[in-house]
Order: structure tokens, then sequence, then C-alpha cells
């Protein structure tokens, strides 16, 4: 067959004008903070610098928290129609920009083009759209409600978020919070933070009244500010297991709702019914969509025996096909790693995979010499019991274990402190509808794969966090108990 | 004539504004008001047309008068619409009616003109009619993905089975609008019966048409596919038994119908037509406070099916 090359088709980051420096966003206003420190966030395609953003200390973090008080008041007490208005203008004016804020994104976060602006983006905005129209209509929705049979607000939210999807993880934050009239701030992640600080810019072009959304930029001392100030009422967090423990025990003996949303070690379950080349594009989706930094991966493979080798044979002939470099070029299907820390994690358990005695291969592929790049990997003869099976390695690697009977699969996907997702490819609707009963995951794909909508609740079972974000349900999150 | 003129008192301005110009030297455009079917404004295809007076009975405009036949044609555009607008996703629906908002929104003066001609009021309370009819497209925009999510249902059956309920659109649905309300009566009756993914056909306020009209202008503008929403203005009296006893009209929205609503309803039965009752008690039909926002989604769901799907669970 003859192969043809893609010529390049770079987008454009003409769109995007960085500043120099940013500043946290309280009060309606972009500030300096008290003693003025910052951090540098980088492009991680090219390791160039794109901007300096403020680090915020106790004392500015305090400041964001008294901003997002005072407005509560004022925000919780308009009607809820109004409040759908305002959103109603972010999800317009995202979809105005959305062009630069997929450019930036990209930028700052080394995914695909392709993705950020068919996925992150688009979501971003639906999600407002969707809970603008939940503002006026909470009193159906179901939840616990005062006296005037509508549901109360909890105050302010302390949220964090990490550098995956960091629009999106804004999106999913920020509009039910402003949906059920809370007040936010938001900490994004330190590699990414400048979709955010747009986001801030487009506040303010909705004429947000001041304080309703307040964004704090910073690492982990920030966030860890964030999560522990008293006057926080509710706090919702999504990144790693190791990190949702820490402030599941700070918030302990509190009063404060919380929602985590944390890692996962996802099973995608190939039984020999299944329809193969869909299959096929639903493991490849699963766990090397945006590199394989999604927390929902599938990046456990679990295939029926009779039919492994096929699939397995058509895997690594799809996976030759994957396009991996430049995250602007518009045929780009693989990104790159958004920082060395996270590669480097990447790099210790495949190593880890490695020497436990699995099977490593990955298609032959050419890594840009700048940046972090980590090639699209598949693991064969992996056990259960080893590390590549069991911790979340997030990243662009898959680990393929093999089972005989549908009880089998189950036990194994089980197998596991995780429950965020799970997949499942069969024909036979029945067998689907079985092992979804099972599977103790959050959220079941079943001849498709990471598919997201603000309409539908995500969130995980176990040691992947509790709560949910998104549908009906997530609005729960939102509103007093009482 | 001088003398008449000037004992006009000066509140009471002539009755097309727009006719007069003090320096009497161009004489202004009129409006031609049509019917709105399949996305396009056709006159009634009879050639009809009747005298639209405003609230002091003097002339403003000829409204067409829609015959059977221009009835049937707009069913028949209102069913070929159903199947792509039942169709489209409910995020998408919710925007285009959102967008009908904005395009309302971005010509709020002309309705308010338009209303305050037509129901007789000032400047200030026709802007807050035109404030609440935009507003209303807006919450029932945000039921579009909703709806499901509060009328549908996982049931835990007693068996290995999977049992989901889910509203859908009954399909093509005939409106009496509201006869005082000529916009907002008329906003809160077509949005719910849209939202869903239903395609309507609405016979305006017979004595208060020219609002609906405009409207129907700014659904032409607004990405709503041709025929989701079908417009007649005419008699009402005339066309309305057509309308509700029409083979393929699956509902009936009967707000605006007067007191010989129980014989159109007669007339639905004959096809089991679901029938949405005007409000009043026994034989009565009052007009309700359309400025009250809605008690809930009971409009949308008078015109929605209940469809329960059952599948086998087992390996």
């Amino acid at each position: 067959m003859p192969t043809f090359e893609y010529a390049p088709a770079p987008e454009s980051r003409a769109i995007v004008d960085l500043r120099p420096s940013y500043g946290l966003f309280i009060a309606g206003e972009f500030v300096d903070p008290a003693d003025g420190a910052s951090l540098k966030t980088v492009n991680p395609a090219t390791e160039e610098v794109l901007a300096e953003v403020a680090v915020a200390g106790p004392a500015d973090v305090d400041r964001a928290v008294r901003a997002a008080r005072n407005a509560f008041e004022g925000w919780s007490r308009m009607p809820g129609a109004e409040r759908a208005k305002y959103l109603f203008r972010i999800a317009r004016i995202l979809q105005e920009r959305s062009r630069e804020l997929a450019v930036l994104e990209t930028l700052d976060n080394g995914k695909p083009i392709k993705e950020s602006r068919d996925v992150d983006v688009p979501l971003a905005a639906a999600h407002f759209f969707y809970h603008a129209g939940w503002a006026d209509k909470l009193a159906w929705a179901g939840l616990p409600a005062g006296p005037d049979g509508v549901p109360q607000p909890l105050g302010v939210a302390g949220q964090v978020i990490p550098w995956n999807f960091p629009l999106l993880m804004l999106a999913w934050k920020v509009a039910p919070a402003l949906a059920c009239g809370n007040t936010v701030v938001l900490k994004p992640a330190e590699t990414t933070p400048l979709t955010a600080l747009a986001f801030a810019e487009i506040c303010q072009q909705a004429e947000l009244p001041p304080g309703v959304v307040n964004i704090v930029t910073g690492a982990g001392e920030t966030g860890a500010a964030v999560v522990a100030h008293p006057d926080v009422d509710k706090v919702a967090f999504t990144g790693s297991t190791e990190v949702g423990r820490q402030i599941a025990a700070t918030l302990a003996g509190t009063r404060k709702k919380i929602t985590l949303e944390l890692g996962g070690k996802a099973a995608n379950i190939v039984f020999d019914d299944a329809p193969v080349d869909q299959a096929i594009e639903g493991i490849i989706n699963g766990v090397f969509f945006n590199q394989g930094h999604v927390c929902c991966a599938g990046s456990r493979l679990l295939v029926q025996e009779s039919v492994a080798d096929d699939v397995l044979a058509r895997l690594r002939r799809r996976m030759e096909t994957l396009r991996v470099g430049d995250p602007m070029d518009k045929n780009t299907d693989v990104g790159a790693i958004n920082s060395a820390a996270q590669l480097a994690r990447i790099t210790e358990l495949v190593a880890a995979g490695e020497s436990e005695g699995a099977t490593r291969w990955s298609p032959p592929c050419t890594l840009p010499a700048n940046g972090y790049w980590f090639a699209p990997t598949v693991f064969t003869q992996v056990s259960p019991a080893h590390r590549i099976a069991r911790e979340e390695i997030f990243g662009p690697v898959l680990s393929v274990l093999t089972f005989r009977t549908p009880q089998e699969a189950v036990l194994k996907a089980n197998t596991t402190p995780y429950g965020l997702s799970a997949g499942i490819w069969a024909e036979k609707g029945s067998r689907i509808l079985w092992t979804a009963d099972r599977l103790r995951a959050g959220v079941v794909w079943a001849n498709t794969f990471n598919r997201f909508d603000p309409a539908s609740p995500f969130g995980g079972y176990k040691e992947s966090g509790y709560g949910r974000e998104g549908g009906r349900h997530g609005l729960a999150a939102y509103v007093k108990e009482a | 004539m001088a003398a008449r003129t000037t004992s006009n008192p000066p509140s009471d301005p002539p009755a097309d504004a727009a006719d007069a110009d003090p320096a009497g030297s161009r004489v202004a455009v009129r409006k031609t008001y049509k019917l709105f079917v399949g996305g396009g404004f056709p006159r009634s295809e009879s050639g009809r047309s009747y005298r639209v007076t405003d609230h002091h009975g003097r002339f403003t405009a000829n409204a067409a008068m829609a015959s059977r036949k221009d009835a049937r044609d707009a069913v028949l555009a209102a069913r070929k619409a159903f199947p792509g607008w039942a169709g489209a996703t409910a995020y998408n629906r919710g925007q285009v009616l959102y967008r009908v908002a904005e395009m309302m929104e971005g010509r709020r003066d002309q309705f308010v003109a338009e209303v305050a001609a037509a129901e007789g009021l000032d400047g200030t309370g026709a802007g807050r009619v035109v404030d609440a009819a935009i507003d209303r497209w807006v919450w029932y925009a945000g039921w579009s993905d909703k709806i499901a999510q509060v009328a549908g249902a996982a049931n835990p059956v007693a068996g290995p089975f999977f049992n989901l309920s889910v509203p859908e659109p009954t399909g093509v649905v005939a409106v009496i609008a509201p006869r005082a309300s000529s916009l907002l009566g008329l906003v809160s009756v077509v949005a719910p019966v849209i939202v869903s993914g239903n395609t309507g056909v609405v016979l305006a306020s017979q004595l208060r048409p020219l609002p609906a009209v405009i409207l129907a202008e700014v659904l032409a503008t607004s990405d709503l596919p041709g025929g989701v929403l079908n417009l007649l203005t005419g008699l009402t009296a005339e066309v309305a038994p057509w309308l509700a006893s029409h083979e393929d009209v699956d509902g009936l929205d009967l707000a605006g119908a007067s007191e010989d609503w129980g014989a159109l309803e007669r007339a639905a039965a004959s096809t089991l037509t679901r029938v949405l009752r005007p409000a009043g008690t026994g034989a009565e039909a009052v007009e309700p406070d359309w400025t009250a926002t809605p008690d809930g989604p009971r409009r949308i769901l008078a015109f929605c099916e209940i469809k329960t799907v059952w599948h086998p669970t087992g390996r």
C-alpha cells in the first residue's frame, strides 16, 4: 500500500496575545501578589517560557476569599434568571474566543490543537450553557431545599484544578458553583495557568460582578491555602489521589462540603464478540487521548483470550499510524508530556514494567529534540501484580491483560483501589449491561470511550474520589444539605 | 381638520408613528404582514387579508387571512421539519432558543412599539412585556437538556433488566395563541412546544396578530430550521377547527381558545390528539397572567410522550 506523507499544517499562534506577566484575579481586577513572588509557565513542546504568573501566598488567598465572601450576598440573592444570563454570556464569549483559547491551551499544556479545538473549548462552553439553564430551575432538580422551596448555596467554594484539561476543569468547577449561587476562589495548576487567566478576562467582558470569580495562581502551597482557609465553605478538587487524601484529612472535623475527583486505572474490556475495528479505535482513544493525561484513561486493556492475538496485532498496526509531535500541527494525534516531572514519573513506571518482566513495545517514531515527549507504548505479558497494572501512569502507556470468562473480566477490572471509569466492547447488549452492573466504577462506556457531556454526571467509586460533576447530580455538590 | 388635529392629546400619537414626517417630504415605507410557513413568508393562498386595528380602533395594517389550505400547508411544513428538529441534540435546540432571545433583544424597540400599539400599553408597560418575553425564551432554552433529567427515570424493575424512561416530543403541535397577550402569551406557549423537539403551527391572536408576525421574522433569522414553527394569522373560528381535527396534528394547545374550546377538543378526539386545555373552570376560558414565571415544565411535558426501554442483562 502506498503511504502518503502529511504536509505540515501548523496552527498560527498569532491569535494569542500573551502578556509577559500576569497578576492574581481578585474582586474583578488583576492585582499583584503581596510578596511579589512569581513562577514561569513553559510550553512543554519547546521548553520556551510563555509568561510569568504570580504566586499567591496566604495573604493573597485570604484577600481572594474575602472578595468572594463580599460578593456572595449579592450573587446568591440575585434572581436565578439573572445569574443565568451571566453564565449564558460567559458561554457565548467562550464560543466567540474559541480559537484563541484553543491555541493558548495547546501552547501551555502541550495537547494537540485538534483536541483543544474540538474537545476542551467547546465542552467548556457547553458546561456554562448547560448550567446557565439550571440557575433558575434548581427547584426542579430534586435537591434539598430551603424554606422557600429553592436549594440554598453553600457560600464560598475553594476549587483546585489539574493541568490535564485546564479550561475544561475550570468550567466543570465554576459553572455549577455559580449556577447554584456560590462564589469561587479557583487555583489553576502551576504548569497551566494561562487559560484560567484568559477566563478572568472573560469574566470582565461578561461584566460578572466583582468577586464572584477569583483566580489565584501558584503551586501546591497556594492550593493548600485555599483548601484550608477557614472561610471557605466547600472544597472541590480534581487531581491525584495522594493530594485528595491530604485534603480529606485537612477538612476532617470541619463542616465543609468536599468533592474529590481523583485518579483512575480504568479497565477497557474487550469481549470475543466485540466490533473489533471500533474497539481498536476506542482503545487508542481511551489511552492515547491527551497523551494519556486523563484520570479516566482506559490504561488497562482486558481482552478475552480467544481474540487477544488478533486485537493486539491490529492495535500495533493502528499505533504505527499515530502522529506524535508538534501539538500546534492540526494532524498531530499525540502531543507533548505536560512537564519534566510528569515525564520522569512515566519513565520510572515504564522502567518498572520492564524490570518486573512485562514486554514493552512502541511503534517507531521520531521525537522532537526539545520539549517533553514519550512515545505511545504498550505492555503485554502484564500480570495484575505488576506496578504498571496497579498504579496510575498518567501517560501514553497501555497495559494489556487477558481473561477467559466474563466473571474473570469483572474480577480483574475491579481489582484496583480506583473506580473512576471502565469500558466494555461487545455486540451483545445483555452482556454489556450484565458487565456494567458489576463494575465498581462511576462511569461505564459501552462501545465507546472518553465521552463527556455537561448533562452526564462524572466521578468515581472508591479511591477515585467522591461526589459527581455534571448533570443534575453534580448540582448537589453546591447546595446545602437541608 | 386643523382643529381636530390639535384637539388630539399629545399622548395619543398617530396610529403609525413611522408615517409621520414633520417635514412631510417623505412617505414612509410600510410593512406587509404575511404568514410564516416552512421558513418562508407567503401571503395566504386565498389572497385574502383582514383589517388589523390598534387599541383605539384605528387601521394599522392588513394581515394575511389564512385559509384551510394554508393551515394544511403549515401542518405539512411542520411534519417535514419534525425528524430533523426532534433528532437535533438537546444542546443544539437550547442554543437555537437562546439565539431567538438574542435576536429579540436586538429588535426590542420594534417589539415594544408593536406591543404598545396592539395591547394599548404605554412604553414602560410594553417594555416590561417584551423583556419578559425575551426572558421566557431563555428560561425554556435552559430546559432543553434538563427535561429528560427531571422527567425521566431509571426504573428498578424486579428482574434482570435495564429499564429507562425518557420523554420524547409528541410530534406536530397546533397552538391557538392567547388572545390578549399578543407577544408574551404567544412566546409562553410556543417555546415549551418546540424546546423538546416538537414542531408547531401557531394561530396568532386574531385581533392582535402583528407582534406575532414580527416574532416570525425573528425566528427566520435565529437558526431555527424552516418549518419548526409556522405562524398563521386569520380568523380563529375559521382556522382552529381545521387544525384541531387534522389527522397529522398530534397535540393541540388551546391556550387562546374561547368558550368554544370544548368543541375543538371534541374535534381533536377523533385522532386522539393530546389537548392542553385553556385555564379556567368549567366551560370558561381565561387567560392566565403570563408575566409570572412558569410553575415548572408543565407545558413542555404536555406535549411529550414517555418512552420506556427494556433491555435484558446477562452474560
